[in-house]
């Protein structure tokens, strides 16, 4: 047990695994700095730096994971997937399923999301909603430097395409370096848990398997990566007025924890999803439509992002998913009954 | 344009980017900021030859062509700023501003410019007839396929297109030689462009080259490439991690090195040969990345300096200076 960052938890679970697996490398742009120690570890033939060619190093990843190697290509920003979208919606994501589960893509596509920074609409997407859309993948999201470590370790060892998700509001390392650049004049609201915390080194946190954070049986909040931090924030407020809320961290997005997610609104009767990516055709209506599948018809709300994410601080802080907006969107779903035997 | 007019806008668009980097420091302008010093010279000498009508495709250091074209200063330091007096009102940031009137519009993804300096230009042959496209990126940016492909498109179609490539030896933090194959001008010539190699710290070479490329655009005599060789005065971005540590190894950078010797003298991992290549590699960045930091020789402005005198340079760029401030007064910037 060590008490990590979350960029080093995700580090150290790539490290445990390059000195086991001579098969892992990384490759993507700048890992040389990105990556100093892992570069200077193990050498520029396993830390390959990359021009800026998405289409290319992603797509060679592709064919490495298929020629045996087990590649972690680095993306930088999720908002790059645009220059090499081909090599995961038409080639990583096909390949099992058109050689019947013969061959597989063992790749893991690194990346950073999210925003709270003031970078602007083309550097703070979330972006797993669309690419979990796409079926063959496997995209995660951790909130915490246990479930980034654990979550990295599993996609390591796991047989497909894996897109792990960094937020940078969790990471220091990328904040450090894409929002603050060594002033000590701008500050971020950065959930602490998220960004420190105990780490069992090699322990693994199966991919789809979802983390209740909070109990409460007035409503179900799901959400994901700092969004859970928010979440935990309004139902501390929320308690106080008497709306207990399950705080439900999906972990990953594909595959969907659906059985934690029905078992917890079947409960409350309420589900509310706080999701940073957009609000329409996405993550938020996809869990609308895992609870009615089951049967369930529960009040449902959500607060995700609406548009193009604004540059400026005030205007973002309004666009992306705060503790106010949770609180007042889950005060409202409270204020109903919800039409389900037993509740009301 | 005369000496001292190309002196004047490289000295307005100097001052802009010091303006700038100053809001920067204060923590008044958010996110990232990549600011075009050292590209001064190219800004004023392509712009130079440019007329209504035409349109501009930018990169993430959109400001020093933005200021030369004559876009509002305070406008767009307020936009930085976050403020509703924005250009944009506040909802683009420096690597998304644009220009509706002036046909001018910048991203900050890498390689972008290319593919929408073709749609322009395809615009403009359609509709402003005589009139031509520029589409501005870096080094960087030639070894991603969406401008590959646009430099095929671009010579396929004859467009009236000029692909400026201001080549700062620089992918973000990577030595772009290390990472790529061939030369970017050769590369041009094979797709079929006309292409012209100049020194971007001389702002009449620039200028010239720059006049001749887009006169043969204008008269329907398809696309050229001109690279510009210029510095990179400020990092990737102010705060660039590695310019921070090269220049403070004792400091900013003894994380860095403290983390890359521990992890070189590990246990387990690469042969000794591999370890000791990765060690050199990064040793030789920081040392490329120190000497690059506003290395005055090599600064444009300085160099422009003796072509319109030491009197006429002091008094315009006093002048630019006064023009600067005036707008980050305006723009609520001042203190």
């Amino acid at each position: 047990m060590a008490r990590l960052e979350f960029g080093a938890a995700i580090d150290a679970a790539v490290a445990e695994a390059m000195a086991r697996d001579p098969r892992v490398i990384v490759l993507g742009e700048d890992v040389h700095t990105l990556r100093a120690p892992l570069f200077a570890r193990f050498g520029p033939r396993r830390v390959l730096s990359a021009p800026i060619s998405e289409a290319a190093f992603v797509g060679a990843a592709v064919g490495a994971a298929m020629g045996g190697l087990r590649p972690i290509a680095e993306l930088m920003l999720v908002d790059f997937v645009g220059s090499c979208l081909d090599s995961l919606l038409n080639q990583a994501s096909k390949v099992e399923g058109f050689t019947h589960g013969d061959w597989k893509v063992p790749l893991v596509v690194r990346a950073t999301c999210g925003g709270g920074y003031g970078d602007g609409g083309q550097h703070e997407q979330a972006l797993w909603g669309l690419l979990a859309g796409i079926p063959g993948l496997s995209v995660v999201v951790p909130s915490t430097p246990a479930d980034a470590h654990g979550l990295m370790t599993a996609a390591l060892r796991h047989d497909g395409p894996v897109i792990f998700l960094e937020h940078k509001l969790l990471s220091r390392s990328w904040l450090e370096f894409l929002g603050a650049g060594g002033r000590k004049t701008v500050s971020f609201d950065v959930p602490p848990d998220g960004v420190e915390g105990e780490v069992l080194a090699g322990e693994e946190v199966p991919l789809g398997v979802a983390a209740i954070r909070r109990h409460g049986d007035g409503l179900t909040i799901v959400s994901l990566a700092v969004g859970v931090h928010r979440a935990i924030a309004a139902a501390e407020i929320l308690a106080r007025e008497g709306i207990d809320c399950d705080v439900l961290d999906l972990r990953s997005v594909r595959p969907l924890d659906r059985v934690a997610v029905v078992a917890s609104v079947a409960r409350t009767g309420r589900l509310l999803v706080v999701d940073e990516d957009y609000r329409e055709f996405g993550l938020s209506g996809e869990l609308a439509a895992a609870v009615l599948e089951a049967g369930l018809s529960p009040r449902f709300a959500r607060v995700c992002v609406d548009g193009t994410i604004p540059y400026a601080r005030h205007l973002e802080d309004l666009a992306l998913p705060s503790v106010a907006r949770i609180a007042e969107a889950a005060r409202e779903l409270a204020r109903v009954s919800p039409d389900l035997p037993g509740h009301g | 344009m005369d000496a001292a007019g190309l002196f004047r806008q490289m000295a307005r668009a100097r001052a802009f980017e010091d303006a700038t980097s100053a809001l920067w420091r204060e923590g008044r302008i958010s996110g990232e900021m990549h600011l075009g010093t050292g590209e001064e010279a190219v800004a004023a000498g392509v712009v130079a030859s440019l007329r209504p009508g035409d349109a501009v495709a930018l990169d993430h250091r959109p400001t020093p062509v933005l200021t030369v074209l004559g876009v509002d200063l305070a406008g767009m330091l307020a936009e930085m700023l976050g403020m509703e007096s924005g250009i944009h009102r506040g909802r683009a940031g420096h690597m998304h501003l644009m220009s509706r009137t002036l046909l001018a519009s910048s991203s900050g993804i890498v390689g972008s410019s290319a593919p929408l300096g073709a749609g322009f230009a395809l615009a403009g042959r359609a509709l402003r007839p005589g009139s031509v496209a520029v589409a501005f990126f870096g080094d960087g940016a030639m070894n991603q396929g969406m401008l590959l492909e646009t430099l095929n498109l671009a010579a396929a179609w004859s467009l009236p297109l000029l692909l400026v490539c201001k080549d700062n030896g620089w992918s973000i933090t990577t030595r772009t030689d290390a990472v790529t194959g061939g030369d970017p001008v050769a590369r041009a010539r094979g797709f079929g462009l006309e292409t012209v190699d100049v020194d971007g710290g001389d702002v009449g070479a620039v200028a010239e080259a720059a006049a001749d490329a887009i006169d043969r655009a204008r008269n329907g005599e398809g696309p050229s490439f001109l690279r510009a060789r210029v510095p990179r005065l400020d990092g990737h971005f102010l705060g660039d991690a590695l310019v921070r540590a090269a220049r403070s190894p004792a400091g900013d950078g003894r994380q860095l090195l403290g983390d890359v010797t521990s992890a070189a003298l590990s246990r387990t991992g690469g042969g000794l040969g591999d370890r000791a290549r990765s060690v050199v590699r990064l040793l030789d960045l920081m040392r490329r990345a120190r000497r690059e930091d506003r290395d005055t020789r090599h600064d444009p402005l300085e160099r422009a300096r003796s072509t319109v005198g030491q009197e006429v340079a002091s008094r315009l760029e006093a002048e630019a200076l006064a023009e600067v401030g005036r707008a980050v007064a305006a723009a609520g910037g001042a203190h």
